[in-house]
């Protein structure tokens, strides 16, 4: 069966290259625009990978992350965080929260397949 | 370059976004200090140079980044908001606009105007802040290509890996993509199993990888666990060599790892009695036995580099008619044989310099039989480049677009094994475009590319080599295998086997899911023919399939048919060897076994009802039944058989020796091999045996049920 990756960011341009790129390498993709849109679709929902922006309104990036990583499901899933090249500071705080890995803005298609190639078994 | 599919939502958000920050601007106009505001601004920017980042919108992410830039400033309270600054911002904001319009064939740009915003825009920011580095381009040294490099690369992961999602086993697996690699797992620091806390990692590896890549591709592999783990990354190169004196010698690579102190191997090699410094080093405790295999395949896979860089050097062969290699291999067997002897007849002596002489003996008779078969081996990759072309004829002839891809090319096989390899690869291949991949249309409607791959690759795996045939078409229908076993009577209608017994069934006789015959495969001659040809090279062949994803034949073959691992047994006073590639498991039968089995040759393995037969009887030996037999349980025609005998003895690797010309009728014995003590063995082949047990068995039940026959129409 197709693995579930949710892609959480508040831009609709991103949320689209993310389901366009994750689709096409045929996986199931499901979308939330920030920390607590994602938390209520999770949480019927578990996914197998999180994908998520870090700057949102309501909640952000780093706070789903720990909300996450305090699930029984969410424990050990691989999360992908989308940071900018100007954010080294969050990028720490986002990985002490439990973040897999990280990607920044903008990446390829293809190098965004390579990290779930590693992450997501 | 433009994705046109996400331009429109861009280009929608963007607007929404423009509005969005030309409100928080006018909002910061009245309160200058409103920190909610000053995050909407800010997060406005972001996210369109974000989403035109993302889609190839340069010139916009590359001005709303300057923009940015001063209101992260702001927001970190680096600088205040100022009427000049939101007036700026608003200038900003139509640029963005105008910007776009331009992109989706609005009046162009007056860039001039774009760099005037800019400039006044940085002329905000303090002047300490301006210093940032421009991310120059990182020269990397690139590695001359094609040069190999072996690294020793130990990975510890901090003990909490698993609890960031992330699982060392992909790491690994991207590190094996880079090149060959050999990874031993460390298991030293696991703990007694009440103490063991399952969500934590104990384990730490060594990984021996020979690459073209270089230090920094290696690095990038455990970029995501860096800072917290322990990553030790040893280029084994010239210099190292040059300074150990070409030869690299097991102490060195140790103490350079870390494992060992000079001391302690001063030490060791002082009190050092038998001629192997591991074995001493592992005997003192000074390290385990796992970083001794470490050092090991250093040192060996060094070399073998060596070695190659000597073959470049001087590339000089001879040829050899392959006889008399078969009969240097022959002789090889006869001088195992008599060290054998030699050997058992000093263990029996007491004599010191007997002994001594003894194990040197077998250290060079060993060292030279593996020499000599290394002679026989050939890399499969000759085979691999026929396959080319068949590939490419047939995929024009069924009308299918088909890449092959090959990997292992180098890997060794004995000659005899490659040579009678061909033809079963040959049908998996044809099978595999033939049935496995779909046409070019249907693949493109199921969202796959339109040319289908096959892959082909070979690889060692201890004393056997691996090979796969993959392909990424359909897989393998397995209703339609359901439906021609039932109409076969392979499978009984009320019976449901499990998904890999159903798989295997395509290796019975006769069987074939395809309707309709092509010229190409399909023609009667099916896998069963494949499974032979592999059985008879004493490897074993199995098949995974997934729905939509592509079906894998795995063949599994030893490296060499000289020799075979067995496991020695014994009926009466004559001894047999089985081929361990078949072996499962060994059991034992009381007479009250067979007494509850009603005398019927069958025995119950973990609930499963196993028929076996009695080498005594099928041998017509004689001498008394001990008490309790020994039923070895193997695999033959796809189906578990035992084979009862008196006693197992044990594993025992031998060369095989051809039975003369008078026994070529014999059914059920594939060879002969003399033991330690001069006596000979018998090498069993199990699937004639099996097969012939079955005919007679067959004929018995027919017999009884005409026999009944005739009794029930008399009455």
């Amino acid at each position: 069966m197709a693995k579930k990756i949710m892609a959480v960011d508040d831009s609709a341009t991103i949320r689209q290259v993310l389901k366009f790129t994750l689709q096409g390498a045929g996986f199931q993709v499901s979308e939330a625009e920030d920390g607590d849109d994602a938390l209520a679709k999770l949480a019927n929902d578990p996914p197998d990978m999180l994908i998520t922006d870090l700057n949102m309104p309501r909640m952000d990036g780093i706070e789903l992350i720990r909300q996450v990583r305090q699930q029984p499901w969410g424990k050990f899933i691989p999360i992908l965080m989308l940071t900018t090249e100007s954010q080294e500071a969050k990028k720490l705080e986002g990985k002490a929260a439990g973040a897999s890995a990280w990607l920044v803005k903008p990446f390829k298609p293809e190098q965004l397949l390579a990290i779930i190639n590693v992450v997501l078994l | 370059m433009m994705m046109d599919q996400y331009a429109e939502t861009f280009r929608e958000e963007t607007l929404e976004l423009l509005s969005e920050l030309e409100v928080g601007l006018l909002e910061l106009e009245q309160r200058p200090d409103d920190a909610d505001a000053i995050d909407r601004v800010f997060r406005a920017l972001h996210t369109v140079k974000g989403s035109a980042g993302m889609i190839g919108f340069e010139a916009i992410s590359g001005f709303t980044h300057e923009v940015e830039t001063v209101f992260e400033l702001v927001r970190s309270g680096g600088l205040a908001v100022s009427g000049e600054l939101v007036n700026l911002t608003l200038a900003a904001r139509d640029m963005i606009k105008s910007i776009m319009e331009a992109d989706f064939g609005g009046a162009a740009v007056d860039p001039q105007a774009a760099e005037r915003i800019t400039d006044a825009l940085r002329a905000l920011i303090p002047v300490a802040d301006t210093a940032c580095p421009a991310a120059g381009e990182q020269a990397t040294a690139a590695a001359a290509a094609g040069d190999e490099v072996t690294y020793h690369i130990r990975f510890r992961p901090p003990a909490n890996i698993f609890q960031r999602g992330i699982q060392p086993l992909g790491l690994l697996q991207e590190l094996a993509r880079l090149g060959r690699c050999r990874i031993i797992a460390e298991t030293d620091a696991v703990p007694e199993l009440d103490e063991l806390d399952p969500e934590l990692c104990y384990l730490y590896w060594d990984v021996i990888l020979t690459t073209e890549h270089d230090e920094d591709r290696i690095r990038d592999v455990f970029i995501f666990v860096e800072d917290d783990c322990e990553l030790k990354i040893v280029a084994i190169n010239d210099d190292l060599l040059d300074a150990a004196g070409g030869e690299l010698r097991l102490g060195d690579i140790l103490i350079q790892h870390g494992d060992l102190t000079a001391e302690d191997l001063e030490r060791v090699m002082r009190a050092q009695t038998r001629p192997m410094l591991g074995e001493s080093l592992v005997r003192a405790g000074v390290v385990s036995g796992s970083q001794l295999d470490v050092a090991l395949e250093v040192q060996a896979e060094v070399k073998r580099q060596q070695q190659k860089r000597q073959a470049l050097d001087e590339a000089s062969s001879i040829r050899v008619r392959s006889e008399k290699l078969d009969s240097l291999v022959d002789l090889v067997g006869e001088l195992v044989t008599v060290q054998a002897r030699l050997s058992q007849t000093a263990a029996g002596q007491d004599d010191p310099v007997l002994s001594e002489i003894a194990e040197e003996v077998e250290r060079l008779t060993w060292d030279m039989r593996d020499h000599i078969l290394n002679i026989r081996m050939l890399p499969i990759g000759t085979t691999f480049s026929r396959f080319q072309r068949l590939v490419r004829d047939l995929s024009r002839e069924l009308g299918k677009e088909v890449q092959l891809v090959t990997a292992g090319a180098e890997t060794e096989l004995d000659k005899t094994v490659i040579e009678r390899l061909g033809d079963p690869l040959v049908h998996l291949i044809r099978n595999a475009i033939d049935h496995g991949l779909e046409a070019p249309a249907v693949r493109a409607q199921a969202g796959k590319t339109r040319q289908g791959t096959i892959f082909l690759s070979a690889t060692h795996s201890g004393a056997n080599v691996i090979l796969e045939v993959r392909d990424d078409g359909g897989g393998i229908d397995r209703e339609a295998i359901r439906e021609r076993a039932r109409s076969q009577g392979l499978l009984s209608g009320d019976l449901e086997s499990n998904d890999s017994e159903l798989l295997n069934l395509i290796f019975s006789p006769g069987f074939s899911t395809v309707g309709e015959v092509s010229s190409v495969s399909g023609r009667g001659v099916g896998m069963d023919v494949v499974k032979r040809a592999i059985d008879s090279l004493r490897g074993s062949i199995s098949v995974d399939s997934r729905a939509g994803e592509g079906t894998t034949f795995t063949v599994k073959l030893p490296l060499t048919l000289a020799i075979i691992d067995g496991l020695l047994v014994q009926v009466a006073d004559e001894k047999f060897v089985l081929p361990l590639s078949a072996v499962e498991e060994c059991i034992e039968l009381s007479r009250a076994d067979v007494a509850r089995a009603n005398r019927k040759n069958l025995i119950r393995v973990r609930g499963e009802i196993v028929p076996y037969l009695r080498l005594r009887e099928r041998f017509g030996l004689d001498g008394a039944l001990p008490e309790i037999e020994q039923v070895v349980v193997a695999e033959a025609l796809g189906q578990r058989v035992g084979f009862a005998v008196d006693h197992v003895i044990g594993e025992h690797q031998t060369v095989i020796k051809a039975l003369g010309l008078m026994y070529k009728d014999v059914t059920g014995l594939s060879g002969a091999t003399i033991l330690g003590d001069g006596s000979v063995a018998l090498i069993l082949d199990l699937p004639p045996l099996v097969r012939e047990a079955e005919l007679a068995e067959r004929l018995l039940t027919d017999a009884t049920r005409s026999q009944r026959h005739v009794v029930s129409s008399h009455s």
